[in-house]
Formats: structure tokens, sequence, C-alpha cells
């Protein structure tokens, strides 16, 4: 008979249960929230951030309907979306820009949903509103950078070094160094190869005109693309915290891109200015004297100076002259003081620079000077290291006071201001959040109506069977919701098409299977023969046919991007799930409603047209 | 309810040629259209800038225009988009301008001649990426094809891998003809609506090619054509059903998807009307010209036709 083995309903049951545990967040609705997170490494966001987060609130009679605390920060829900808004504001001016205060959606849902890692689908850009850019990072120009500073470093080496050459200069991306003596020349190429493992040299005499081609071995130029897009990856993330978007994606993309998505963002175009524009690197002189300090901070800073604050929160008074700019700095590198062995910044200026810093230092031995970085009008003063001594050939040690960390930050921002690779957007998506929304219910629509109509249809034709059929057609959707909801993968339009796509291709194997139990009636097998017979022959071609989409899901997986893979993603995943809906659930639903009859006489299964002669029609 | 009542076992292959000769008329066509007309590549392949814009109230597009026309951007496209408030507007690639600069620009100029314009979307590829999801696409098609081609011959044998491969990339060419003739755009997701059809409508060819190696087994003194003919007889209500079926989803998208989803779902329309034609008559007449036999499918080492019941068909 048609008896199903408990071990199997067991089954059923856990992943129904699994599946509307999971599916139960996407019915709650988004609430407006406020996330309070930070960039800063040194500044945590936990319960005391947490607490004054709620009496600011209060104080400022803020009503607010429920706060939670994760990793990615804190979450402040609110009844309407001008209440967040003052809230976001007061938040703010209270925290200050150590915090990152964003708007966000976060889901009404009961916490112990959120608990078990039960969240609702992770809605992409174009269902949400949203920025998308792909940014490629410029590496010849990278590698032109990298040129013109080991242009510096030789030409320094060769004067300490005491080789005679007549003439330096960049050809590309390589360094071609010219003598008159052959001696001279191998001299140099022993002392160069010496101090710049990253440098491959080959000889191109050409006639008596000798001359050594200095180039960067493959290895150093896969670790300056590598740096320049992890660096301009840094930056972005830095603007990125000022946007104050509350879920940013950054991430590196290939070889040379970056990917950029900011979902929710409302003022796109504010949003590409900031990403957009250029930071600035200066140095400038502190203003040392005590009293014009205090009369700053008091409200009154003299004439042409500018009241800054240092990153570990102190005041500076800095001169307003700009001595050094960035652009004449090559690179500056985290490191260790050579002599103790502390940590320390090394930078690397052009030789304008380099003499510029010499008479700089020469005059200013005893004094402070500040590193500032300029960005939008904002300046933030990164370091203000005091001169020792007169520092010439243009490399220059910062040190002390600092550890590993904050070395590694100093160079980067140095960096940031001064030879970050160009970046060009190569790609662009942006969907305002009212068509997000518009795209959602229209998603929602098209599968709604779709199942309707297929389940009416169903039902009709083929009776108790199609109902059997419709039910385990609602339990794969249940199941690919959840399961997208568990993954956490980005839901898409096409996804949402996807989702309608297999449900209608998902019924073909409940048609398979029943039009197979017809066929067997016909003939004049008895009801449950006919069933067996139906599940068991139908399961090989629904195998078979299910492998050949899940080929062409999963090509489109690997090889499609934005949309495409949102469509690819949903569409794989709905046929293992109709693949266990439509064997399984169907199978056992049928079981229960007619396994235990003992004598079955008629299954409804619609109408079986028997052919009018009693043998069929036949070869 | 039962719709097809089919009393005897309907004769396609005495009809083979002709729909041979229809599939490749149709097919020559559809490539024909394809080398004269070619495809109209959307922003996803070709590169450049798509604007989305609504207004409060409908939108007038000669205006539209006319505001951009000033701004010598190059040949562009102005297109009601949807609703009669929307507008699309499509820019071709401009060097030395960035799409932050562009799309700014144009809704800069266009706010000034009409203030409660909007910007719904913006959809900017460069040259190279387009060139890349092109390639990537063409990639896609071309591992989906062996995939299932590798599978078929695995699962069945390569007659009936090669047979079901021709006849849906038959189908593959017949959509792109559609887009070609009538100069529908070619964008992402019509590209994943086409490799989706191409695996379901093998899919189709599968139940047919399952169910002539069923046959085989079955009808031990049957010809070959007859073999086939009860094959795809015995299937056809299911075919149509399931196609019916997955049509009424696809309809629903087409019809309350919105314009994005345009394209994509009547790719699909068309194709999963293609694939019944192809995977009954196409895909079977081929395997038949190829020259498949009993002893292909049915191994004579094996049980055969383990539960087959002779008296299902004499």
């Amino acid at each position: 008979m048609n008896r199903y083995s408990a071990w199997k309903y067991i089954l059923i049951g856990v992943a129904m249960f699994v599946g509307i545990v999971y599916t139960l967040p996407n019915f709650f609705p988004e609430v407006p929230a406020v996330q309070v997170s930070t960039s800063k490494a040194n500044i945590k966001v936990d319960a005391s951030t947490l607490q004054t987060v709620e009496e600011t609130l209060k104080a400022a009679n803020v009503v607010y309907s429920g706060e939670t605390i994760d990793p990615t920060g804190i979450k402040v829900r609110f009844a309407d979306a001008d209440t967040r808004l003052k809230a976001k504001d007061v938040l703010q001016q209270k925290l200050g820009e150590d915090y990152i205060v964003a708007l966000n959606q976060v889901s009404s849902s009961p916490a112990w949903l959120a608990k078990i890692g039960a969240l609702p689908m992770y809605l992409g850009l174009d269902l949400r509103g949203g920025v998308y850019f792909l940014e490629q990072v410029d590496m010849k120009a990278a590698l032109d950078k990298a040129a013109d500073r080991y242009l510096t470093d030789i030409r320094s080496l060769l004067r300490e070094k005491k080789v005679q050459y007549s003439g330096i200069a960049r050809e590309g991306q390589s360094v071609a160094v010219r003598f008159r003596d052959a001696a001279e020349r191998d001299k140099a190429n022993v002392e160069i190869s010496n101090a710049f493992p990253d440098i491959a040299l080959s000889s191109a005499d050409a006639g008596d005109q000798l001359k050594l081609v200095a180039g960067l071995k493959p290895e150093a130029q896969k670790r300056i693309q590598d740096g320049a897009v992890q660096q301009n990856i840094t930056i972005l993330r830095n603007r990125v915290n000022e946007l104050g978007v509350a879920e940013p994606i950054i991430q590196q993309q290939g070889a040379d891109r970056v990917v950029v998505q900011l979902p929710g963002v409302q003022d796109t175009a504010r949003a590409k200015d900031i990403l957009g524009r250029q930071a600035t690197l200066e140095i400038r002189m502190v203003n040392d004297d005590p009293g014009a300090l205090e009369q700053a901070i008091g409200g009154q800073p003299a004439l042409g100076n500018d009241l800054f604050t240092e990153r570990t929160g102190g005041k500076l008074l800095v001169k307003r002259q700009v001595v050094l700019t960035g652009d004449r700095i090559n690179d500056a590198q985290p490191g260790f003081d050579g002599r103790t062995n502390e940590p320390a910044v090394h930078i690397n200026l052009d030789a304008t620079g380099a003499r510029i810093f010499k008479e700089l230092t020469r005059e200013n031995v005893g004094k402070r000077m500040a590193i500032v970085l300029v960005e939008k009008g904002k300046a933030e003063v990164i370091t203000a290291p005091v001169i020792r001594e007169e520092i010439g050939g243009g490399r220059v040690q910062i040190s002390g006071r600092m550890n590993t960390r904050e070395a590694n930050d100093t160079a980067l921002l140095m960096r940031a201001g001064a030879l970050a690779a160009p970046m060009e957007i190569v790609e662009e998506r942006t969907v305002g959040p009212s068509l997000g929304a518009e795209n959602i219910q229209k998603g929602f629509d098209s599968v709604l109506y779709g199942f309707i109509v297929l389940s009416v249809f169903i039902c009709v034709y083929y009776g108790l069977m199609g109902i059997i059929s419709t039910i385990s057609l609602v339990v794969n959707l249940l199941l690919l919701i959840a399961i997208l909801s568990m993954l956490q993968a980005t839901l898409t339009l096409p996804g949402i098409a996807a989702v309608a796509l297999t449900l209608g291709m998902a019924i073909d194997a409940n048609v398979l299977i029943n039009e197979r139990i017809r066929e067997e009636l016909r003939w004049g097998d008895t009801p449950h023969a006919a069933i067996k017979a139906g599940y068991e022959r139908a399961w090989g071609t629904i195998l078979d046919s299910n492998v050949t989409t899940l080929i062409a899901g999963l090509a489109l997986l690997i090889f499609g991007s934005g949309p495409v893979r949102g469509f690819a993603v949903v569409h794989c995943l709905g046929i293992l799930t109709s693949m266990f809906s439509a064997v399984f659930v169907s199978r056992g639903l049928v079981a229960l409603v007619y396994g235990g009859r003992k004598k079955l006489e008629k299954i409804s299964i619609g109408q079986v047209w028997k052919p009018a002669a009693a043998k069929p029609a036949g070869p | 309810m039962e719709f097809f009542r089919i009393k005897t076992v309907i004769p396609f292959m005495k009809h083979a040629l002709v729909f041979n000769v229809i599939s490749l008329v149709t097919f020559l066509l559809a490539v024909v259209f394809l080398a004269t007309r070619g495809l109209n590549l959307g922003v996803d392949f070709r590169g450049g800038t798509v604007i989305e814009i609504a207004y409060s109230h409908a939108a007038d597009l000669t205006r539209v225009r006319s505001v951009i026309d000033k701004m010598n951007l190059g040949e562009f496209a102005v297109q009601s988009f949807g609703s009669s408030n929307s507008a699309l507007i499509r820019l071709p690639l401009k060097e030395g301008l960035s799409s932050a600069q562009l799309s700014e620009r144009v809704m800069t100029a266009l706010k000034a001649d009409d203030a409660t314009v909007n910007q719904q979307r913006v959809e900017f590829v460069g040259p190279q990426v387009g060139k890349e999801l092109y390639e990537n696409g063409a990639l896609a098609l071309l591992l989906v094809s062996i995939g299932i081609v590798a599978y078929l011959a695995l699962r069945f044998e390569w007659r009936f891998a090669i047979s079901a491969i021709a006849a849906n990339l038959h189908d593959v060419i017949i959509i792109l003809g559609f887009f070609a003739v009538f100069q529908w755009e070619f964008s992402l997701p019509v590209l994943a609506a086409i490799l989706a059809v191409l695996g379901y409508s093998v899919n189709e060819s599968v139940v047919i090619a399952d169910r002539i190696r069923e046959n085989f087994r079955k009808m031990r003194k049957a010809s070959v054509p007859d073999v086939i003919n009860s094959a795809i007889t015995s299937t056809l209500s299911r075919t149509i059903i399931t196609h019916g079926c997955t049509l009424m989803m696809v309809l629903s998208i087409l019809f309350f998807g919105g314009e994005t989803l345009h394209y994509f779902a009547l790719a699909l329309a068309i194709g999963i009307c293609f694939g019944i034609y192809s995977s009954a008559l196409v895909m079977a007449s081929l395997v038949m010209w190829l020259g498949v036999s009993r002893e292909d499918l049915v191994r004579p080492d094996k049980r055969t036709g383990a539960g087959a019941r002779e008296k299902i068909l004499p």
C-alpha cells in the first residue's frame, strides 16, 4: 500500500518547521531605525554606548520603540521617519565624529528570531534603492608613480655611492640611467641591485651610449598593484563612513577593481561627490607659543593660524602657510626605526620635495611640524612630530610615541592624501528608493497572480491530486524563501522573477507524476498500484530534467554578474527545493490521504478518459 | 477534466521531414535577421548611460529631447517607459566624461527646465565592462551547452545529446531572431532568460528521451518511428500542461512585473512556446535521422525493462 515511513514524515515536519521559522521574519514590516557604529578601532560600541544613546534620547524627549546591540552596532527603532531624523541629529551631536550615526531600516520581527539567525531576505539595490559603483584603479598611474619614486631613490643612491652618471630619466615605467664609462655602469649595476631587491636591471647600450634600464620585477609590480587597490578601498571606506550608510559593501573584485554598494542612499549625487573627491596632504609648521594656543582655544586664534584637533585628541595651533604639499610625497610606509627599533613611518619625497624639506628642517630644528590631511575643506592633523635634525636626500622618518598600528594608520592616511592611484567609475547602477519599492510590489504581484491562476487550474484539472500538488508548491515556496533568508542571499528583481519561474517549472514534476498516474489508471491499474508506479517512474525523469536545468543555473551563477546572478541564485535553489517538495512532500500527502484505505476504488485526479475500445491503440 | 483524449498514436515521424524543413526555414530566417539587422544591444553590453526619470505629471518627451539636445552629448534617445509620467534617456559613451558627471549634468539641466523631475534610476556601463559582460554571456552559453551535452550523453546516449542540444540551440537562435526582427533591447536579464529557457527546454527533451528509452524496452517488436511516435503521443498532454503552467507564470511576470522585466518575460514566453515544438518534433526526428536503435539504449546484459509490463502496450 502507499504507506509512508515515519522518518520521512519527521523529515518533512522538520523541514516545514525550519521553513516556517526562517520565513517568518519576512512578514514583519521594516521600521525606521538609527544605527550607531564606529570606524575607529580604539572606540567600542558596547553597553555603555547603549546607555549613552538611551539617556540622550530620553533627555531630548525622543520616543523610541526598541533597541538592539549586535556586532554591527546599536540599532534603535522608531515609530516613524520624522522621529528618526530627529534622533539622528540628537545622537550625532552627542556622540561626536567618532561614531557613525546612520539611517537604516530594521525588521520589526521579535528578538528571538534574530537571535537564531532568522532574518528577512537581503534585498538587492534594485529593490531597496541605493548606489552601486564598480571602480577601476588606474594601474598604469600607480606604476608610473612607483617609477618616479625609484628615480629619486636611484639618483640619491648613485650620488651617495659617488657613481658617475651622465643622465637619469623615466622611460615609461622604467628608469634609464646613462653612463660615459663602462666601469661606472658596472658599479652602478652592483649598487642598485644590492640596494633595491625589487628592481630588475638590464643593459641597453646603443653605440657609445652606455645605458642601464631599471624596471620593477613582476612580483614587485603585483605588490604595488595590490597595495594601490587596498589603499583605495581604505580611502573609500573612510569616505563612506562619513556618508553614514548603514550597511555599505566595499570590496575588491578581480585584480584592479573595487565594488562599492551603498544601499538605501537617498542623495546619490552627494554620494558620488564624496566618493570621487580628492584629498590633499599639507605640511605646515606648528605655532608652539603657549599663549597663542590658549588664546585660540579661548576662541580667538591669532591671525594666520588655524586651531586643529589632533587624532589623539589634543589641540594644536598650526600656521596657515603650507610648506610642502602631498604631491611631493612619493611614498609613505610603516616600518621600524633602524636604531631604536621603535615603530616608525618612512616617507619618501621627490627631488623638489627633498630640497624644500632639507631647508625646512635646517631652519626649524627643535620645532614641530604638522602633517595635515585636508578633505573637502575639513582638515585633520595626522601627526605632528618634532624636527630633530636637518634631513636631506628626501628620506624622512617619523618615529616615537606611536605603536605599530598607529604607524600603519599614519602611513595610510599620508598615502591617502598623497598618492592614491586614480580611480574611474566603470559601471554605475543607481536606483531611487521609490523605484525600489515599486519593484518589490511588481515582483510580488507577478508571483502572486501567476500562482493563483496556476493553482486554480491545477486544482480544477487534477482534483484532489491537484490540491496536493498546490500544497507541495506552497511548501516549495516556503522552503525557497526560508533558504534565501537563511543564506542571506541577495534578492533582486530578476530574483523575484526567478521565484515565479521556479514555481512555474516546479509544477512540471507534479504534472509528470499526475499524468503518469492517470496513464497507469487508463491501462487498468488499481489506484494504489497507479500511485506507486506514477511516483516511481516519474522520479527518474524529474531528476534528469532538473539536473539539466541546474547546469544552466550554475553556469549563470558562475558567469553572471549583478542582476543575472540574483536570478541564478534563486533559480538554482528553487530547483533543489522543488525536487524535495514535489517528490517528498506530495508523496507524503498522497500517502496520508489514500495510504490508509485498504480498498481504494477511485483517486480524485480529475477525469481519466479511457479509450472507447478496450484494447489500447498501439502499433 | 481532461484535455487530451488521444485515441491513436499520432504518426509524428511520418512528417518528420516537414517539421525539419519548417525548423530549418525559421532557423535560417532568424540567422538572416541576426546577420542583417543585428541585436539591439542594451547598455549592459554596449556601454553607455541610461537615466530613468519621473515627473509628477505626464512627461513631455519632446521637451526632454530639446533640453538634452542643447547639451551636445552625441546621439541620444528619449522614450517613454512604463507609465506616461516616466521617460528613459539613453546616452552614448562619451570620452573624458565620467558617468557621475554625465547623469548629474543631465539631471541639473532637466531640473532647471522642470523642477518636478525626479531621477529614478541611473545605469552606466563603461566600454570595458560591457565587453566583459558580453564575453561572459557567450561563455555561459557555451558552458551550458557543453554541460548539457555531457550529461545527456552520459545518461542516455550521444545521439540524444546531440539532437537535444541542436533542437534547443535552434530555440535560442529563434529567440534571438525575434529580438533582431523587432529590435527589442537585449540586456543581461534577457540573456539570463535565454539560458534558463535552454535548461528548461532540455528538460522537455529529457522527458521525451526518457519515454523513448522506456518504450524501446516495452515495445519489443515496434519499429523505431513507432516507438518515437508512441513516446511523443503519451507525453504530449504532460508537455502541454506543463508548458501551459510555466507560461501562466511567465505571462504573469510579463503583465505585472513592470518594464524592467518586460523583455525578460518576453524571451521566456517565446522560448517556452518554441520549446514545446522543438523538443517534441525537432529533437525526436533528429534522433531518428541519427539512427538510434534499440540496442543503443537497452543494454542486453541488464535485466531489460525492469518493471516493464508487456500488457501495457502490445
